[in-house]
């Protein structure tokens, strides 16, 4: 069989939205199979209309594509009224771009962006008619792998998994591939499937679990080691060195019908050293690699041209930190082509850095949603958090964007944070309502903010890995709180009415929180969940909660010690045996210094503090700028906000208290 | 309309996979397709300025044409009359594969909207599952039968209708070729007023007591469960659109010649 697409468009007729399931984008290819060659299926394990945009796919996705000995084409989760009709006619999983059932490749690869899809990749495994357990495998069946961020935990779905990646995958893909293709040329024969593991167990960055054992001590985990020489007992993660080397996706996939951010994305640097202490993305991608300016300008010019967008991205983690990003803007809008009007959105925007200078360039275009992020409602909490926006930062913000014409925008806050009190969640209620103020003045009662609440959830490789999450109970009562104190009555009442209220399903958080630092012993709950029905668990409408309660009685696992426990200094850590580049004892120091309420600079322009992401290996920041961005009271007690050079102090281990300015 | 516009009509097909793209999926298409050409398309006013664009009768998702329409406005003044004709080749390489541009005329732009101008349709419709004979015999009934009474969705509400007026023709071309699902392929002439009736609808009357009509997931989830027979669509093409001129009908813009696109559709 090499297409289903006969049996296929029968039933697309009878599904909602089918044309997820055509591919045929502009950027897509139809690779030829060749069986010389090694065919990688990636999988975004969601609906296509979340998972098309993903960057990292499209770039594995062209990297691949130009290499003679692989091809790669790509799959989304089917939505449930199509999966159900393809296990009604006993159709597989199949690939987007030739519409090939997926256990024709030889690798299946996953994409994890959220632990919440978890359940996912056991159907997309199951309906590609691949067992789920790795150890029930046969020569015959496909590799599943798995990248992207939650792989810096991956052992809820060490039983699922035959190898993961960390890091970066635009260098080991190929790496992987090489593999592969020798264990083809040999015939995939019988009891081969455990040669090719131990192989990839080599290739540093890829982590097998089957070739690691993980003991116990009752409930406490003693460690996670491998059983075979091959296998390192530290895995590192990969980073590529220069984004300048890897300007892709060169041909971004531009879809036919809606997605979520459907523009052009251009990428401007990896990494992140604001060292907010919740933030996993920034502690993993460190060091901070920017790509040159002339580069971004001319992916940007040449993707407008070439999608027909009228709308582009600069995306980072804070895209504002970009050097010269108020010239990149402006030569954006300059570039486009025809005089059509391109609109510029910078995702991640920190409202340290967010200038009426920014706001004039990217209203000169059609006036984008706005969000910003302070995170958390008091100056206290955030120099717990590390976000050390002031507030007055956060009022010029808001004031250049209704200045310039923004009615609305969008005010991003976590609860459940440690130390949090009472006053801190309420501070979130208040700023809104501050911000609503502000607005008024320039557009009287049409002013509004939608203050927008999650609940914290505690990653592997941050400062607050060891905190205990927030209960389902006690988010609900913060939430409560703040319900309460934005209701009719209360606050200002005129304010309140200005300010939308919206929250996170701290179920949904708890669960989120047990995927993200659980272990092994995860597996069966995870897979009992599935098989009981629960997947596509980010959507609100189809999530289970109670499916995960059930699960985790009927396997004795406790929901208090996987979520509710504060861990301990001296504690095994489920992802111990895998490397971020971070020192255990920097993260651990930094966390002593969150619940001091003690700051800690950006080491692009303050001496570094050695938290090992650059120094184990042997690579640097590459930024074009020696002096910060406007804005950036970050960590540095001063008042940057025209930019300007940082006078160098050497800090030692422990950093000096940050002062507000305010 | 603005006297500084220039109103072009082009004619175009959607066959193949792009078929299961909606009516909007294809407005957005077309807008980035004229984007892309750098044509002078002429914009609404307001804060958001969108290209003006005008579609004809919506073709439903997972149907092909042969012949769908679209009207746009572009400035004058930055488009010479000799390349309206050119601009079918410079629009078919930046839409996806299956939409093809065929031809593009200059209109008056006081002539009646495409939708109110079509009067009917016709259609090449796959049955699958019903045998040629068993539709010969279905067919003949419908046509034989004064009244056609059915309860049909318009809008979200239930209507009861005599769709027998709207069946101008109905024909039992034969047995669907050796790649495709057993069935039967059908042509009928469908009219599109004042409620118009669709294919999917024809069906629904041509299904009769001994075949389940499938259109949606549970439907098919039903009849497989109970293991009964049914009838599904298979492809459903839009091969004309019909203007009903004086006394002779013809089509909002000629047609290319058919062989061309009877390949494509086989490929
Ligand atoms: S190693 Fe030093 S310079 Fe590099 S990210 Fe860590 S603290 Fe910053």
């Amino acid at each position: 069989m090499t297409t289903i697409w006969p049996e296929l468009e029968l039933l697309l007729a009878k599904v909602q939205k089918p044309a997820r399931y055509i591919g045929l984008e502009d950027g897509s290819q139809r690779p030829h199979h060749d069986q010389r060659q090694v065919g990688w299926l990636l999988v975004y394990p969601d609906a296509y209309e979340i998972g098309l945009p993903n960057q990292g796919l499209q770039i594995l996705y062209e990297i691949l594509n130009e290499r003679d000995d692989a091809l790669a084409e790509r799959a989304y989760a089917p939505w449930t009224d199509l999966e159900s009709l393809l296990r009604a006619r006993r159709l597989p999983l199949f690939s987007l771009d030739t519409h090939r059932p997926a256990a024709e490749f030889d690798v299946i690869a996953f994409n994890l962006s959220a632990e919440l899809v978890y359940t996912n990749v056991l159907n997309c495994i199951d309906l590609a008619g691949v067992p789920v357990r790795s150890a029930e495998r046969r020569p015959e069946h496909p590799l599943i792998g798995a990248g992207g961020h939650c792989t810096y935990n991956p052992e809820p779905l060490a039983d699922f998994l035959d190898f993961v990646v960390l890091g970066d995958g635009e260098e080991v893909v190929s790496e992987i591939t090489e593999v592969i293709r020798d264990w083809k040329a040999g015939g995939r024969t019988e009891g081969s499937r455990q040669h090719v593991l131990r192989a990839l167990a080599r290739i540093p960055g890829v982590y097998v679990p089957s070739l690691y054992e993980a003991t116990y001590d009752g409930t406490a985990l003693v460690a996670v080691e491998p059983t075979v020489s091959d296998a390192p007992a530290l895995i590192d993660k990969r980073t590529v060195a220069d984004l300048a080397d890897w300007p892709y996706p060169r041909r971004q996939l531009v879809p036919l019908t809606e997605v979520v951010h459907d523009r052009l994305n251009v990428e401007v640097f990896r990494g992140c050293t604001r060292g907010c202490r919740f933030c996993q993305a920034g502690m993993i991608t460190r060091p901070v690699r920017e790509r040159p300016a002339e580069q971004v300008r001319h992916m940007v010019s040449e993707g407008i041209r070439r999608t027909g967008y009228d709308e582009v991205a600069l995306t980072s983690l804070s895209s504002a930190d970009f050097s010269g990003i108020e010239k990149v803007v402006a030569g954006t809008i300059a570039d486009a082509p025809n005089g059509n009007a391109v609109t510029v959105s910078l995702p991640s925007l920190r409202v340290d850095a967010f200038t009426v200078g920014i706001a004039a360039e990217i209203q000169k275009a059609r006036r984008t949603g706005l969000t910003f992020a302070p995170e958390a409602g008091t100056w206290r909490m955030r120099q717990v958090i590390n976000k050390l926006i002031r507030e007055e930062d956060l009022y010029a913000a808001v004031e250049s964007a209704y200045s310039q014409g923004w009615r609305r925008m969008k005010l991003y806050f976590l609860t459940g944070l440690p130390t949090e009190t009472d006053d801190d969640t309420l501070g979130i209620a208040e700023l809104g309502r501050n911000c609503v103020e502000i607005g008024r003045r320039y557009h009287k009662g049409n002013a509004s903010v939608t203050v927008s609440v999650g609940g914290f959830v505690p990653k592997p490789f941050t400062p607050f890995q060891w905190f205990g999450q927030n209960t389902v109970a006690e988010l609900q009562r913060k939430i409560g709180l703040l319900r309460d104190d934005l209701g009719r009555g209360k606050g200002r009442p005129s304010a309140n009415r200005g300010v939308q209220l919206k929250w996170h399903d701290p179920k949904a958080t708890f669960v989120e929180g047990l995927m993200s630092r659980g272990d092994r012993r995860l597996g069966p709950v995870i897979e009992q969940v599935w098989r009981e029905g629960g997947v596509f668990q980010e959507w609100s409408e189809l999530f289970a909660h109670d499916l995960w309660v059930k699960a985790m009685a009927d396997h004795g696992v406790s929901i208090d010690w996987y979520v509710y426990r504060h861990r301990t200094e001296g504690e095994v850590l489920p992802w111990d045996h895998l490397s971020a580049g971070l020192h255990k004892d920097f993260l651990w120091h930094d966390w002593r210094d969150a619940l001091a309420e003690v700051g800690l600079p950006d080491c692009r322009w303050t001496p570094c503090y050695d938290c090992g992401a650059c120094t184990g290996y042997g690579i640097e920041h590459i930024v074009a700028s020696a002096t910060p961005p406007a804005g950036g009271s970050q960590g540095t007690g001063q008042d940057l906000l025209g930019g300007g050079a940082v006078p160098v102090t050497l800090l030692g281990r422990k950093p000096e208290p940050v002062v507000a300015a305010s | 309309m603005n006297p500084a516009n220039t109103r072009v009509r082009f004619r175009f097909a959607k066959l193949g996979k792009v078929r299961f793209t909606s009516h909007r999926d294809v407005a957005r298409l077309w807008e980035r397709a004229v984007r892309r050409a750098g044509l002078p398309v002429a914009l609404t006013e307001g804060f958001n300025p969108r290209a003006k664009v005008h579609f004809g009768l919506a073709l439903p998702t997972g149907y092909e044409s042969w012949g769908e329409y679209v009207d746009i406005d572009f400035r004058a003044a930055e488009l010479a009359a000799a390349d309206i004709p050119t601009l079918p080749e410079r629009l078919t390489p930046l839409l996806p594969e299956g939409i093809t541009v065929d031809a593009s005329v200059a209109i008056d732009p006081r002539s009646p909207s495409l939708q109110q101008a079509v009067t009917s349709c016709t259609w090449r419709i796959e049955a699958v599952g019903l045998s040629p004979s068993e539709a010969t015999t279905a067919a003949d009934r419908l046509l034989a039968a004064e009244t056609v009474t059915v309860t049909r969705q318009r809008k979200g509400h239930d209507v009861t209708d005599d769709i027998r007026p709207y069946i101008h023709t109905l024909a039992v071309l034969g047995p669907l070729p050796g790649h495709r699902p057993a069935g039967t392929s059908l042509e009928a002439e469908l009219g599109t007023q004042p409620r118009g009736l669709r294919p999917s609808e024809l069906l629904g009357a041509l299904a009769g007591d001994e075949r389940r009509l499938v259109l949606t997931g549970d439907d098919l989830l039903r009849a497989v469960a109970n293991d009964e027979p049914i009838l599904e669509e298979g492809l459903v093409c839009r091969t004309h659109q019909w203007v009903d001129g004086q006394g002779a009908r013809h089509e909002p813009l000629a047609a290319p010649p058919w062989a061309t696109r009877a390949e494509q559709r086989a490929s």
